[in-house]
């Protein structure tokens, strides 16, 4: 089995007549832990459509399992950046996790074949208690599981995870990306995950991805991370600071007004 | 009439007489299409696009009634060409309330426009606008029968894709769903109730069969499956009571079947939720024991 589960080469994307970023050559391989991460607006979201085969390079290559991404690739599992779903959205947690199972399928289903696959989903992410519960009754956490079993029931290889720390609290966050990490490392799945914030993903990360600029970069989390490429990334004071057990923390110096009291 | 309480002698009573009859064949298709269709509906946030696909087939049927055919036909040529167009103006049409208010308002005028020019204004109009079963011939039970067969057969066929698109279009289409066509689907399948669900409760009474009975189902039933038969029960319920009243009142048919929904819907949403969700937590913590 190859190791090298994306790779690009001098791949430019974007819309007719708006490129939002070029001459990226990068790979990823199987099993890794990837952080996106870049300014709003910088093109995150378009690398994991062109991951998915919804937008097609505006010219390089980029090749995704050794082939061209197309759209409906079952080796794929997407979790979509989501606004809070509908407060109408009566609808029990199972039956969206079945969806993503079986989905596709046209006609009603006989078989319980997807009820099965998804309560085994749901206790992959240890939400076993929520199968039951409507989705408009579940807190942003919870939802996340819930989405996160959506991508994981029809078993994929990859996991495209659009901002799914985006309304979590601080707890919340880190039991979330304990959950993927545990996935990533128990079934040698390959994980990119966009953040906002990299603070929490640090312990985690196998590599990180950042979009900035008009450029793609990759790197070791240590290298990247440095004040200098990230304040270069942001284009506002950065620093990257390292607690007494080795850590890293990332602060705004924007932000940062303890020497100013 | 009057009403006795020998119930089997009133319906005997009743369907001596072939209006009443072919009233209670046609409402019990359009009440099963609309409540199926209206889960749908309501389950992807079209029902403002569903209201207006009445008020375009508005428009559609005066015409056919100043050409001097059925106005089913005009209806269904409306709503359909209608339809196909929110569908493909793009995936987030069905939601941009002040375009499609516009082209509402202006369907509406086309089909005050039509009507005028038509001798027979003011009762083709009132029927169009507020439904007029009780004057349904066999020839339109038929109609209505072939099109709600037509309906049940199609969504048999969609439905798993078509309720995925509906709750998690971003994913479904990330999937290799044909969601743009499944969008269209769906709209031809809402003019198509739509159109027949008019002789029932009218253009402008539309909302209580095709929309309401669904979003009552939706607070009650978190399965789809079970929510879709809840919003069938609810209309049929609706238009058998309504059917049954008017036949000793003489009051519209269309005023009792939106009455009762209302009701309906009142209790669903003021009386039932607040005695509820103890039992709703103990159900769920049972059907989770019987899963493990």
């Amino acid at each position: 089995m190859q190791s090298k589960i994306i790779t690009a080469e001098n791949l430019v994307a974007g819309y007719p007549g708006n490129i939002v970023w070029r001459d990226a050559s990068f790979d990823i391989d199987r099993g890794e832990f990837v952080a996106i991460i870049g300014p709003n607006g910088a093109g995150k979201t378009t690398l994991f459509r062109l991951l998915l085969g919804l937008l097609q390079p505006i010219s390089g290559t980029i090749k995704i399992f050794d082939t061209q991404p197309k759209r409906g690739n079952p080796l794929i599992g997407y979790v979509p950046q989501r606004h809070l779903i509908d407060s109408e959205m009566n609808v029990e947690s199972l039956e969206l996790v079945r969806l993503g199972f079986s989905g596709k399928q046209w006609g009603f289903s006989i078989s319980k074949k997807d009820r099965k696959a998804g309560l085994a989903a749901l206790e992959a992410v240890g939400s076993l208690e929520l199968a039951h519960r409507g989705l408009n009754a579940l807190s942003g956490g919870e939802l996340q599981r819930i989405f996160l079993a959506e991508a994981l029931v029809s078993n994929p290889e990859l996991l495209l995870l659009d901002e799914p720390l985006s309304n979590l609290d601080m707890r919340r966050e880190k039991d979330l990306l304990q959950l993927v990490n545990n996935v990533v490392r128990s079934r040698n799945v390959t994980a990119l995950l966009i953040a906002h914030n990299i603070n929490p993903l640090l312990p985690f990360l196998d590599k990180v991805l950042y979009i900035v600029n008009g450029k793609v970069a990759t790197g070791k989390p240590k290298d990247v991370l440095t004040s200098e490429r990230l304040t270069d990334l942001y284009g506002v004071p950065v620093e990257v600071l390292r607690d007494s057990r080795g850590k890293f923390a990332i602060i705004g110096i924007e932000d940062y007004h303890g020497d100013q009291i | 009439m009057t009403f006795s309480f020998n119930l089997l002698a009133d319906l005997q009573q009743m369907f001596q007489y072939q209006f009443m009859a072919h009233a209670f064949e046609a409402g019990t298709v359009v009440a099963i299409i609309a409540g199926i269709i209206g889960y749908f509906v309501v389950m992807r946030r079209s029902s403002f696009a569903a209201h207006a696909l009445s008020h375009i087939g508005f428009a559609g049927a005066a015409g056919a009634v100043l050409l001097g055919i059925s106005p089913v036909y005009g209806l269904l040529l409306f709503t359909s060409v209608g339809g196909s167009m929110m569908a493909a103006l793009g995936p987030r049409a069905a939601h941009r309330d002040v375009q499609i208010g516009t082209v509402l308002a202006f369907m509406l005028g086309l089909g005050v426009l039509f009507i005028s020019l038509y001798t027979g204004y003011a009762t083709e109009a009132y029927s169009i606008l507020f439904g007029e079963i009780l004057g349904i011939s066999s020839s339109d039970v038929l109609l209505t029968l072939a099109a709600g067969l037509i309906i049940l057969a199609v969504v048999a066929v969609v439905y798993r894709p078509l309720l995925f698109a509906s709750l998690d279009e971003d994913v479904a289409e990330a999937k290799g769903m044909p969601t743009f066509f499944l969008g269209i689907i769906f709209m031809l399948l809402v003019a198509i109730a739509t159109s027949f669900a008019v002789q029932v409760v009218g253009v402008l009474l539309i909302f209580s069969l095709m929309v309401t009975p669904a979003a009552i189902a939706q607070q009650l039933a978190k399965r789809p499956t079970r929510a879709i038969i809840i919003s069938v029960i609810i209309a049929l319920i609706a238009t058998w009571l309504g059917l049954f009243i008017s036949f000793y009142e003489p009051y519209p048919v269309s005023f009792f079947i939106t009455s009762i929904v209302f009701i309906f819907y009142i209790f669903v949403r003021f009386v039932y939720r607040r005695i509820k969700p103890l039992k709703v937590y103990q159900a769920n913590s049972q059907e989770i024991e019987t899963d493990r």
